[in-house]
Formats: structure tokens, sequence, C-alpha cells
């Protein structure tokens, strides 16, 4: 016995230490430095002041663009990627099922620079745009606007919200929607009210990973809102890599996983709710 | 119905087969295709600055999957027999690592190495033995392969865990009744059955690491991976040189990603 717990420990200790230094010790250090100054010449100055957090307001751009474009972002998806995980689930044959599946999630496993880029390529001037212009539908601009951002942010995520939904509705006992139909209801009311509210612990899944992920995006304002349109991730790369203001930083990145613990809190005070439904979804 | 379906698939796929389609372009025009060419891969695979970044993304996956495969299984097994305190906290940082966005594990990564090389430097240099100058300690291999393979770690963790649970115990205990060791039941009944979690993990990190642009935006120091590079070169100016860059990169991580489903779904029918 006491060498199998022995064993256990040393198979636990690389792991365990790992997680220590490179996630636990590096997050303290950013709470840590979220309370500091800012020292001469940049970087950090040990202190202990609140002036960070109140001056979190010098960000409120950045803030209120994540704060509304995440929840817009997310929503699209879920109204995209809804009528997609139903005929996934309940429309096609097994034998295809597994297929179309994998090809919804391949694209999330794949670059999201190289996905971006694309759309770089395609709202820029010579893409979209022209072939409107060819139309004689105007010239309108799209690269570097708010709309681009959202292109960007359902292209990227699109997957990420098929897949628990997938599950959900996969899980549906059909015995309920026979019933529903031999009871001489018509499939719009099945749908609101035996299909819909057992996809509700999917739903849910899949807007809260998909809103927690678009509050850390970086890359997608980057390349396609042109500087113009900019969330938390723009501001936290211009603190840290350009101004070198890590006391302030660290206060807006503290800031940042504060919003996402509150939306993780939220879910699970609603999933509890859908007591039964069960939340092992993985990605795979 | 559908349709709706044909058409959200011709959405995800459209954009990636226009920037393959526009890496075979004889010219240089974004949007007329002026006939086929391999010229734009040449150039890619001929410019020492991508050979150069290619070259430190693949021993940066490479590494940080051995490391996190070999280190995520043996947690994930070890993690079998372990309940109450130590197992919860485990659970707590697996789920930790996942969720925290790569920007803050990027950025916390960056100032705590940073600050640790700012005290850890002057005291190596005044106790170094040797007549020599003291090695300085600075970012590059080292945090990248350390911060990738966190993530990668708790993705390791997570799928052989899920392998695990599907796992039948009884053949275990079969296996012991019958005078196995333990060593030769690991080998001979719980390793096969969890190998193909293990390989799906391993090659899930590997794309992770080589596909992962914004850690490596923080942590790489003076090296330069192939998105930090693609990254930069795209604010330069969008050239048909990129797109062939991206569509190798989107082919090695899809030819991964399909082997790692293969290994998954016929794991799963063989049940």
């Amino acid at each position: 016995m006491q060498r199998q717990t022995l064993k256990t420990w040393l198979f636990l200790a690389p792991a365990g230490a790992w997680f220590l230094c490179m996630l636990v010790l590096p997050l303290v250090v950013v709470f840590v430095f979220s309370f500091g100054e800012r020292g001469a010449a940049g970087g950090y100055v040990p202190a202990f002041t609140f002036d960070n957090f109140l001056n979190l307001g010098a960000r409120w751009a950045a803030f209120k663009n994540t704060l509304t474009l995440a929840p817009t972002g997310t929503l699209i998806c879920l109204l995209i990627a809804y009528p997609l995980a139903y005929f996934l689930a309940l429309k096609t044959s097994p034998r295809w099922r597994t297929l179309l599946l994998i090809l919804v999630i391949v694209p999330f496993w794949t670059s999201i620079l190289i996905r971006s880029y694309a759309w770089i390529y395609l709202l820029g001037g010579q893409g979209i745009p022209s072939l409107l212009n060819a139309l004689g539908l105007g010239n309108p601009r799209l690269i570097n606007t708010p709309f681009a951002v959202l292109v960007g942010i359902v292209y990227g995520y699109l997957p990420l919200m098929v897949f628990p939904i997938y599950v959900a509705l996969e899980r549906l006992d059909k015995r309920l929607l026979e019933a529903s139909s031999d009871l001489g209801s018509p499939p719009w009311r099945s749908f609101l009210q035996v299909t819909l509210p057992l996809s509700m612990p999917g739903v849910a899944t899949g807007c809260m990973l998909v809103f927690i992920l678009l509050m850390g995006e970086f890359l997608i304002p980057a390349m396609l809102g042109g500087g113009k349109v900019f969330f938390i991730g723009n501001a936290l790369v211009d603190l840290f890599l350009q101004s070198r203001n890590w006391a302030f930083g660290s206060a807006v990145a503290v800031a940042l996983v504060l919003v996402m613990l509150v939306t993780v809190a939220a879910y699970l005070r609603l999933t509890r709710r859908w007591a039964g439904g069960r939340d092992d979804v993985s990605l795979m | 119905m559908r349709i709706y379906a044909l058409a959200v698939y011709l959405f995800l796929y459209i954009p990636i087969g226009i920037i393959a389609l526009f890496s075979f372009n004889a010219g240089r025009h974004a949007s007329q295709f002026q006939g086929f060419s391999t010229q734009w891969y040449g150039k890619a695979l001929s410019n020492p600055f991508v050979m150069d970044a290619f070259q430190t993304s693949l021993t940066v996956a490479l590494a940080s999957a051995v490391l996190a495969t070999l280190f995520g299984t043996m947690a994930a097994l070890a993690l079998q027999s372990v309940r109450g305190r130590l197992r919860l906290a485990f659970d707590a940082l697996i789920y930790i690592a996942v969720m925290v966005p790569g920007i803050v594990i990027g950025i916390a990564t960056l100032i705590a190495l940073v600050t640790l090389f700012g005290w850890l430097n002057p005291i190596l240099a005044a106790i170094w033995p040797f007549a020599a100058k003291a090695p300085q300690l600075s970012l590059g291999y080292g945090s990248l392969i350390a911060a990738h393979g966190l993530f990668a770690m708790a993705l390791v963790i997570i799928i052989v865990r899920a392998r695990m649970a599907g796992m039948d115990r009884s053949l275990i205990e079969a296996s012991a009744d019958l005078g196995a060791t333990p060593w030769g039941t690991f080998r001979q009944v719980t390793l096969p059955q969890i190998f193909p979690g293990i390989l799906a993990g391993f090659l899930l990190a590997f794309t992770f690491s080589f596909d992962d642009f914004i850690i490596a935006f923080f942590v790489a120091g003076s090296q330069t991976t192939l998105p930090v590079y693609v990254f930069s070169s795209i604010r330069r100016g969008v050239t048909p040189e990129i797109n062939a860059i991206g569509t190798m990169v989107l082919a090695v991580s899809l030819l991964l990603l399909i082997t790692a489903q293969a290994i998954l779904q016929r794991g799963r029918k063989a049940e």
C-alpha cells in the first residue's frame, strides 16, 4: 500500500510541478502585479495601490467593444449553429453523421490565424467589395469594420457552438417526440415544447464556451478590425508589449478573468437548474 | 434543411479553399487567377526566415507534445487511484489551464519569467565558478516549450481519462487474478486500451503548439515561430507567399487532425 502511494505521487509529480510553475505561479504574479506601480522605464515596481483598478476606465473602449461584440457574436453563432446541429442530430443517417460532424469540428482545430487571414483576403478591397462593385451594387468598405470582426468571430467559433448543441440533441429521447406527435401536436409545437427545452443545456454550454473564448480574443480584431475595433486582448498586447505598463496591464487581465469567472458562475447556476443534463462535453 | 447545412459547410470551407487556390496563382493578383504555378511554394521554402520559423515551430511542438504526453499520461493513470482534496486540486488545475484565455497565460508567463530571470541572472553571474561569462537566462525555446506544454498536458490528461472511463475494468481484475504482475497487466491490458487516447492526445497537443500564435507572441523572446512570422508578414501586406505558407500549415494540421480522429473513432468501434 505504501509503495502504491509513493508510485502515485511520483507519477503525479511532473505534471503537478508543471502546473504549479507554469500556471499557478504566473497567475499569482499577475494578481500581485495588478496592485503595483509602473516603473520609470516601464515594467513593474512593487507597491500596494488600487489605482490600476480605479483607472480601468482609461481602457473603457476596449471593454465596451468586447462586451458588446462578444455577446453579439455568440448570439449569431447560436442562431446559425442550432439549425445545423438539429439537422446533424435528427435528420441525417448515422452513416454520414460522423463524417459531417468531423467536418464541422476540424476547422476549429486548424490555425485561427490562417482562417482570419482568409477573411482579410475575402473582405479586402480586391475581394467581395470589388465583386459587388462589378455587379453595380456599390463599393462598400468591409474590412476594418465591426462587421468584419463579427464575420471573423462567427467563422472562428461556429464549430464550438455546434458541437455541444449536437450532443444535447443527439441524446434526446426520440420517443418523447413520437409521443408528442401521437398526442396531436403539430411539429412546431413539439419542437417548442419538447426539443428546444431539452436542448437548452447544450445551448448554454455552447454559449458559455464561445463567450469566454471571445472575451480573450486578440487575433480576429487585430486582423479584421484594423486597429479601429479592438478588444481587451488588443489592449493587453499594447500594455505589455508596447507601452510596457505591467501593473496596469495586470489589472486589466485580472478584470478580464473576473468577467469570465462571473460568466462561468452564471452558467453553472443555470445548468444546475436543468438537473440531469450531463455536461461532459468533449471537443473530439 | 439540407440546403441550409450545405450553405454552412460552404461558409466554413470556401475561405480556406480560396487561400489554397490562390497559393497556386501564377500572378500576384489577389482576386484574378492568372494560371497555375507552384512558384510561391518555392519562394516560401527557400526563404530562410520561413524555414527558420518552421524549424522553431517544429522543435517546440515536438518537445512540448512529447513531454505533455508522457507526463499527462502518467498523471491520468495516477489520478485513477486518487480521491479527496488532491483530486479536486488537480481537476481544478486542468480546468483552469483549459479555460483561462491564451492571452492571459501568455502575459502571465512573460512577466513571471522575466521577473524571475531578473533575479536569477545577477545571482548566477555572481556564483558562476568558471572563467567564461555566466549564461544569461532569457525567453526562447525553454519558455515556449514550457508554456505550450501546459495546455497540451491538460489536453492529454482530459483525452486519456475519457478513454480510461470507457475501459473495461474487469479485464484488469482478470489479469491480476490470473497472476500477472502489475507491470504486466499495465503493458498487456491497460496500455493497449488507452493507447488510442494517448496517440490522439499527442497529435492534438502537437497541432495546438504548431498552430498557437498568442502564447508564442508573448513568450517567444528572440525566437520566431511560424505563426508569429506569418502574423508579422501579414501586417506588412498580403502576398501570395503567405497563401502558400498558410496552405501548408493548414495541410499539416488537417492531416494530424484526421489521423487523430481516425484513431479515436476506430478505438470507439473496437469496444
